[in-house]
């Protein structure tokens, strides 16, 4: 992770570089923008009437951050209180989790710590934590502060930034700043739920057991029950 | 319909023209349909409606193709149930007013209801405003406890009172071991369905019948399910009977809008009956053969393609069956939502006819970049979905290559197909359906039926044919009816159902002509206008 070597064209560098897979969930209220940073992450783009997300989306964006490549596999959840109890379903097995808050809504940074709870209780050990705080562009409408946060960020050790998804502003820096505290040793551990390597989930008990389990007591142990294997990467 | 110097006739069985309708064999027909054979509307029977059949008839589809018991597990408790959320008081009290009007009988009729109505809600500012109530219908969702929980029109918050009315007419007759049904009131009718925890309640004064209105609150119900499975919601009340269901349904209510409003335009709804997309039957063999052979993956349920509210294919597990009630909601869920096309989707879905109980989850994805094509893959496998999105685009590819997506694509702008190609004068449009396929066809609207107003028009006449035909009183199988501007000819028999609409000037035996050739030419289109195998993993 040392090594500062930029190249030029990143595009061509992506295309030949080996890639870390990188399994991201956003999570938190609806209507805080998860939707929009993905958006704005992946092509660059905004909407500004985004309809509320059904269930989750998926998407792929790669990046280049300290001349490592890393291709996020992202998870766009659901906010909508109907979808809380399959939010299990994303985060297991995810190297990191971006819990977004809406800055000029109060209610939406409670709901951040109930998240990081769960998050601490039922998932990944070793899951890397990101808060944004979304909207930062709306400052006279602010409720939230932004040193109350970060103080908080800094207390359970979790990436802090303040986002907006129309100004682009910290947007990719999030996700660079999530590449960079991946643990390194997370390395193989990290991809092991990645699409290429579809027969290390083929053994026919293991899949049974999972596509019923769920709800909040189930993820740690069926995470810890399935298979560990590993992928040259 | 009450147009002056309408003349109706109601073909006997025993008439002379019955040589002619002739009970060929019904153009559609097949064994192997993808589908159940629909409920039709006859068996609709309000006891049947709500006889809670989810738990009993239904429970464990799921779990037969999981083989696995911790399934009942997923449905988490909702353990931030609002604590200071006070019980609307449906109080007694206001059952002194219903009291009046002597419900002693299954269906009452009072002139006085309305203004009961709306003596009891005065302060409320929703209901006293000329455009709520001049909504042509309204569709009310109410818990048991008469917490309001989804309105058409309106805000549920502003209703609070007139919901809690109608939670007091339903217990009021609940006390005396007794349902409420309906009410008719001038020329509004108001429609009861109660089922498991939640009370439906329908107001019309468009040409719904009242039967009409319970298979419409019937899927309301079942979009509720679909969002929340039957079981989670037995589970949340039992824990509080008070539980505002609005928490747990928000960003729902566009699924509801989205399918009241195709229940007022889409014939398929009415006639529980599904439309495909007509296309030379070799191109849909070769999109089924293609997602058969690249979608061949374990615990993999249903897998098929929407295009604009029509079934493209649909490929099924061997022993599964899609009812017709669960395809609606499957099309409701894509037609309302544009999160869709912004990326492939994961979520979870109930079909309350294969299993109320649970959740299947889909894989939702757009096929062409015009996002039309939508293909659905339903699972029981919760983890699948990088093996699903796999198969998707080696479905893609594929169909791609084989031209199979432009074929859909030069279909839908096609349009569908005009009346005038069955080439039949005098036959304005017609809606067909193939009672074992569960499938029906009709041609595009046309002229004057294009005009803004008159397809409504239209479709409440269909709605009245329909109605006269499967009433439970007094069911028909041929209808003649000279109207004003038209002449409807209704006309079911064992395998199929037709309803056409002519010209006002058309004879009875020049109408048992026409529909003897349109039959006809149904047949030699059936291979187009009808899945008539189901391929299935």
């Amino acid at each position: 992770m040392a090594q500062r070597s930029r190249g030029d064209d990143p595009e061509a560098e992506i295309r030949t570089m080996q890639m870390r897979d990188v399994k991201v969930c956003l999570l938190g209220d609806s209507g805080v923008g998860k939707s929009s940073i993905v958006m704005r992450f992946v092509s660059n783009t905004y909407k500004p009437s985004l309809e509320s997300t059904i269930g989750a989306s998926f998407m792929n964006k790669s990046l280049v951050v300290d001349g490592m490549g890393y291709r996020f596999q992202i998870w766009d959840t659901a906010g909508q209180e109907k979808y809380r109890a399959l939010a299990p379903m994303y985060y297991r097995g995810a190297a990191a989790a971006v819990i977004v808050y809406d800055t000029t809504r109060e209610v939406t940074y409670r709901a951040v710590k109930s998240w990081v709870n769960e998050l601490r209780s039922y998932g990944p050990p070793k899951i890397v934590i990101a808060i944004a705080g979304n909207k930062c562009d709306l400052e006279d409408l602010r409720e939230v502060n932004r040193k109350d946060a970060e103080d908080y960020a800094r207390s359970i050790s979790a990436i802090f930034c303040e986002t907006s998804a129309v100004t682009a502003i910290n947007v990719e820096d999030l996700f660079m700043a999530v590449a960079r505290q991946l643990p390194l040793e997370d390395f193989s551990d990290g991809d092991r739920r990645n699409g290429s390597t579809v027969n290390l989930r083929s053994s026919p008990e293991q899949r049974k057991k999972q596509c019923c389990s769920g709800g909040k007591n189930s993820p740690s142990s069926s995470s810890t029950s399935r298979p560990q294997s590993s992928r040259q990467s | 319909m009450a147009a002056l110097g309408e003349a109706e006739q109601v073909v006997a069985t025993t008439d002379s023209d019955q040589g002619d309708f002739n009970e060929a064999e019904a153009p559609g027909k097949s064994d192997d349909a993808p589908f159940f054979p629909s409920d039709s509307i006859e068996e609709l029977i309000y006891d049947d409606l709500t006889e809670a059949d989810h738990q009993t008839l239904h429970k464990g589809t799921i779990h037969s193709i999981v083989r696995q018991t911790s399934y009942d597990s997923r449905s988490e408790t909702p353990n931030t149930v609002d604590q200071d959320t006070p019980d609307i008081s449906a109080g007694e009290e206001s059952l002194e007013d219903s009291a009046e009007t002597q419900v002693n009988s299954n269906s009452i009729s009072v002139g006085e209801q309305e203004e009961c109505l709306d003596a009891e809600v005065e302060d409320e500012e929703d209901v006293n405003s000329p455009n709520w109530k001049n909504q042509k219908k309204h569709v009310f969702i109410l818990s048991e406890s008469g917490k309001p929980v989804y309105s058409r029109h309106g805000h549920e918050d502003k209703l609070v009172t007139i919901m809690g009315v109608m939670q007091a007419l339903v217990s009021f007759v609940q006390d005396s071991k007794d349902s409420l049904r309906s009410i008719v009131a001038g020329k509004h009718k108001f429609v009861f369905l109660v089922r498991d925890h939640l009370i439906l309640v329908g107001v019309t004064r468009g040409t719904d019948s009242t039967q009409q209105m319970l298979l419409q609150l019937m899927y309301v119900y079942n979009q509720v399910i679909s969002v929340l499975t039957h079981s989670q919601l037995s589970k949340i009340f039992k824990q509080r009977r008070n539980y505002d269901l609005r928490r747990l349904l928000t960003g729902a209510e566009k699924f509801f809008d989205n399918l009241l409003n195709l229940m007022d335009s889409e014939p398929g709804l009415l006639l529980s009956a599904v439309r495909c997309l007509p296309l030379d039957n070799q191109v849909r063999d070769i999109i089924a053969q293609t997602i058969v052979q690249n979608a061949k993956v374990k615990d993999l349920v249903f897998a098929l393609i929407i295009a604009k509210n029509q079934l493209v294919t649909l490929v099924r597990m061997k022993k599964y069956y899609l009812h017709s009630m669960d395809l609606h909601l499957i099309i409701n869920l894509v037609n309302a939502s544009e999160s869709f096309k912004e990326a492939e989707s994961w979520t979870p879905i109930c079909l309350p006819k294969f299993d109320a109980s649970g959740y299947l989850q889909a894989h939702v994805s757009y096929l062409d970049s015009d996002c039309q094509v939508c293909l659905l893959l339903l699972s029981v496998d919760r983890d699948s979905f990088f093996t699903l999105s796999e198969c998707k685009d080696k479905i893609k590819t594929r169909l791609t290559r084989y031209n199979a997506l432009e074929a859909i694509d030069s279909s839908l702008r096609r349009k569908s197909y005009s009346t005038q190609q069955c080439g039949i004068t005098d036959l304005r449009h017609f809606l067909y359906k193939a009672r074992s396929t569960a499938q029906y066809t009709s041609p595009e609207l046309e002229a004057p039926y294009c005009l803004p107003g008159e397809d409504e028009r239209l479709f409440g006449m269909y709605q009245y044919l329909h109605h006269r035909i499967h009433t439970s009183g007094r069911p028909l199988k041929i209808l003649f009816h000279v109207g004003q501007y038209e002449t409807l000819l209704g006309w079911v028999t064992q395998g199929f159902e037709l309803y056409a609409v002519f010209g006002p000037l058309v004879t009875k035996t020049g109408a048992i002509h026409a529909v003897n050739k349109l039959l006809r030419w149904i047949k030699r289109e059936e291979d187009r206008l009808f899945i008539l195998n189901s391929p299935t993993f």
